[in-house]
């Protein structure tokens, strides 16, 4: 217990750095994931294609792999941007198909009637999904996007393998240098987690009672 | 729902779609073919060492030997045998708490809930590290816990979410033939909820089978560790994006099989 | 519905498990035969241990289970070819079963990365632990230690030509250095004050090296010495070992009594031209010839 409390600075840097990696991935991946679903409704055959195969790609590769990708492939291309870009990129281009799927679980969710309604006074595809489709369709992923969000959450510890120095990083560092004190630190790392995760839930249930579509 | 949402494309809209597709086909493929063609540059290095490029003959050479392909199969073996176990586990587990959390008595449903939010919560890397220091179990019974436990509570919340959205006549028919209230869960509530979220409950498995790759943490012989940490720290640096390229291309296959056995399976029980 | 789709349900989570444990059986069948390098000598034999102690137990059952590297080149590295781990670790844990009277046919090989090494000592999953091991205090408090036999010393990797001129630790402060995560030096550089990125194996460090994205990779100097050899005219060591990091043989923490033993047997080998064997038969071959240091029998 000591331990922990002795080392808090070093929990702290990687909670924040934890935080960061969620809510630029997080908000990237709400973002690209938007869109790619919409290229999955779209009326040109390509863009469709190309969402799916995106889709598919990064459903079927662990993380760890698109990480590797990034870190260790993109360089040798002459790129040369700091590790913590590279890795905001991996988790964005990871988790938004997750995002596309539950989108796009929204947009077929809401009633036929509402696009027949939309399109039988003139409105063209954009303004349809736009105006109508779209606002009822995000109201109603909110559950399965908030899964993402904690999904999301959990695989940041992954960058802790590749240079980023996050929770599951200093958990290993300390549990190291202190191997007399390793259930405390490794209870504490846990700890961190279930702050953001529970705090995640509650604000989806709030989000969800407020935005919720009565039928 | 996709197809109302746009009219059957006139000639002018079919126009106009056809440019678009060839204008970004055109540039996905200058863009693979840049990636590919950097790639494939020899590489100046430091100290004036010129480094062949990635598609070279001297970086795929080890692929030629047997043994690196037993070492990879055994890797791939370790991968199916923790997802495996993992799967079927969790999948008790996952039945064992929607019963649990869908019970009538508050004694029960809230320990459950409590347990299941902090499952849900922790990484499975967390997880299989707790596992292995803390119950001491040994690498390949830590990863199969973790796996199995953590993919448990979401099957769990899934079947749960499932049995709230049936409707609430089943279970009063049930009850009302005489059977008890378990009998009515197990045999008319369980089919309907399980049917009606297998594409849930399997795009949950293979996320398990790629989150096997995460065993790397405890040291655990999957695929992933064997060919991009044991195989690249034997034959060198110099291979390491040939291992990426053939790693990737294994966990493509293994899941593209998985789901269509799924797909398969659910087309039959349907 | 009913009962015919649950049977077929049950069914073929029947066959998958049936798959599943022939899977298994599939694995343990696998394992090519060793043939590592021929430098221990042969098993001894006849010899007697105290009653109880641990050395009888081992020599009775004929097998002992060591956790090494699988990655470390020069040290513990899995030969993909026999299935077997080779280097100076693996000698020096072949010669200590020898004097058990076990061959190294019969040992058991578990591969030990830094967050296992104490779990498995303590919980009896191996019985040695021979794995660039570095000795200190606070693991002291977990588990005991025979040895040192071999004095590493934490160094510095550059590129070829030193182009940011590294010359020592002090050049260090505040630069990006890539080392492996929860390891030794990883804790050493960051009480430097460098820029410690950290990955999980140490052929990882050398792309970002390349690219310019760290300027240094600094661990152990017979480490950085593997990697600049399997990578042939790229990388440097510079400088001269800043720490000291004495590897040792972790074992469970009472057990005064195999400890002693095994400083013997590291003590006679020292003297008698085995550990200078063992050391030109593995790490030699890269490395300069090294000395064995003096065991600490505390």
């Amino acid at each position: 217990m000591s331990a922990v409390l002795a080392n808090l600075p070093a929990f702290l840097e990687g909670f924040r750095m934890t935080l960061v990696l969620l809510a630029v991935s997080g908000g990237g991946a709400l973002v690209l994931g938007t869109i790619v679903a919409v290229m999955r409704v779209s009326p040109v055959a390509t863009l469709r294609w190309l969402a799916t195969g995106y889709t598919e790609l990064f459903r079927n590769t662990p993380l760890t792999l698109v990480f590797a990708f990034f870190v260790f492939v993109v360089p040798t291309l002459g790129v040369r941007v700091d590790f913590i870009w590279l890795a905001l990129v991996s988790l964005t281009l990871y988790t938004s198909p997750f995002v596309a799927e539950a989108i796009r679980s929204g947009i077929n969710g809401v009633p036929v009637g509402q696009a027949e309604a939309a399109r039988s006074i003139g409105l063209g595809f954009g303004q349809t999904l736009g105006l109508v489709i779209l606002p009822q369709a995000l109201r109603m992923s909110v559950p399965p996007l908030i899964n993402v969000l904690i999904a999301l959450t959990k695989n940041t510890s992954v960058a802790g393998g590749f240079f980023i120095v996050e929770l599951v990083a200093t958990g290993r560092q300390l549990a190291n240098a202190n191997g007399n004190a390793v259930i405390p630190i490794l209870l504490a790392v846990a700890a961190f987690y279930l702050v953001i995760t529970i705090t995640l839930g509650l604000v989806a249930g709030r989000v969800e009672s407020k935005v919720r579509v009565l039928r | 729902m996709t197809s109302v949402l746009f009219d059957a494309p006139g000639p002018k809209a079919r126009r106009a779609s056809l440019i678009a597709s060839i204008v970004s086909a055109v540039a996905l493929i200058a863009l693979f073919g840049w990636i590919i063609a950097t790639l494939a540059a020899p590489r100046t290095g430091p100290g004036g060492v010129t480094l062949p490029g990635a598609f070279d003959p001297s970086r795929w050479d080890i692929f030629l030997d047997r043994a690196v392909w037993r070492t990879i199969w055994g890797g791939v073996l370790g991968t199916l045998r923790a997802a495996g176990l993992a799967a079927v586990l969790a999948i008790i587990i996952g039945v064992i708490l929607s019963l649990f959390r869908s019970s009538r008595t508050r004694w029960i449903t809230v320990p459950v809930a409590i347990v299941l939010e902090f499952l849900r919560g922790v990484p499975v890397l967390l997880m299989m590290l707790f596992i292995l220091l803390v119950l001491s179990t040994g690498q390949y019974w830590a990863v199969v816990w973790a796996l199995a436990v953590y993919n448990g509570a979401i099957i769990g919340e899934a079947l749960r979410a499932g049995l709230d959205s049936l409707p609430r006549g089943q279970r009063e028919a049930g009850l009302s033939i005489g059977l008890s209230p378990l009998a009515t869960r197990m045999r008319i509530e369980y089919p309907q909820a399980v049917r009606q979220m297998t594409p849930i409950i399997v795009a949950q498995l293979v996320v398990l089978l790629k989150d096997t790759s995460l065993g790397y943490i405890v040291g655990y012989s999957e695929v992933l560790r064997v060919m991009m940490n044991n195989l690249s720290s034997f034959y060198g640096n110099r291979y390491l994006f040939s291992l990426f390229f053939v790693c990737l291309g294994i966990y493509l296959a293994i899941n593209f099989i998985v789901s269509a056995i799924a797909r398969f399976l659910s087309k039959r029980l349907a | 519905m009913g009962n015919i789709t649950r049977n077929r349900i049950l069914g073929a989570a029947g066959v998958a498990t049936l798959g599943i444990l022939a899977l298994s059986a599939c694995v343990d069948s696998e394992a090519p035969s060793p043939s590592g390098p021929a430098t221990s000598d042969a098993p001894a034999e006849d010899v007697t241990f105290p009653e109880g102690s641990t050395m009888a137990e081992l020599a009775e059952a004929g097998t002992i289970t060591i956790g090494t590297k699988f990655d470390q080149p020069l040290f513990g590295l899995m030969n993909p070819g026999t299935g077997e781990p080779e280097g100076f670790d693996v000698e020096i844990g072949k010669i200590i079963a020898g004097e058990l009277g076990i061959a190294p046919e019969n040992i058991n090989w578990v591969e030990t990365v830094s967050s296992n090494r104490e779990p498995f000592i303590q919980n009896g999953q191996v019985d040695i632990v021979i794995a660039t091991y570095t000795i200190n205090d606070t693991r002291k408090e977990v588990v005991s230690f025979a040895g040192p036999y071999y004095e590493a010393g934490q160094s510095i990797l550059v590129l070829a030509g030193n182009p940011n001129d590294i010359q020592g630790p002090d050049d260090l402060v505040g630069q990006p250095v890539c080392t492996a995560s929860g390891s030794t030096p990883e804790a050493n550089l960051r009480e430097l004050g460098a820029n410690v990125v950290a990955t999980d194996t140490y052929s990882n460090c050398l792309e970002p090296l390349r690219s310019g994205q760290v300027v240094a990779v600094s661990t152990d100097n017979v480490i950085l010495a593997g990697l600049a050899a399997q990578n042939e005219g790229e990388f440097e060591v510079v400088g001269e070992p800043f720490t000291e990091e004495p590897y040792g043989i972790g074992l469970a923490l009472e057990d005064t009594e195999f400890r002693m033993w095994i400083n013997d047997v590291l003590e006679e080998i020292a003297a008698d031209g085995r550990w200078e064997q063992a050391w030109m038969s593995t790490a030699g071959t890269v490395l300069p010839p090294a000395e064995p240091p003096a065991v600490d029998r505390y």
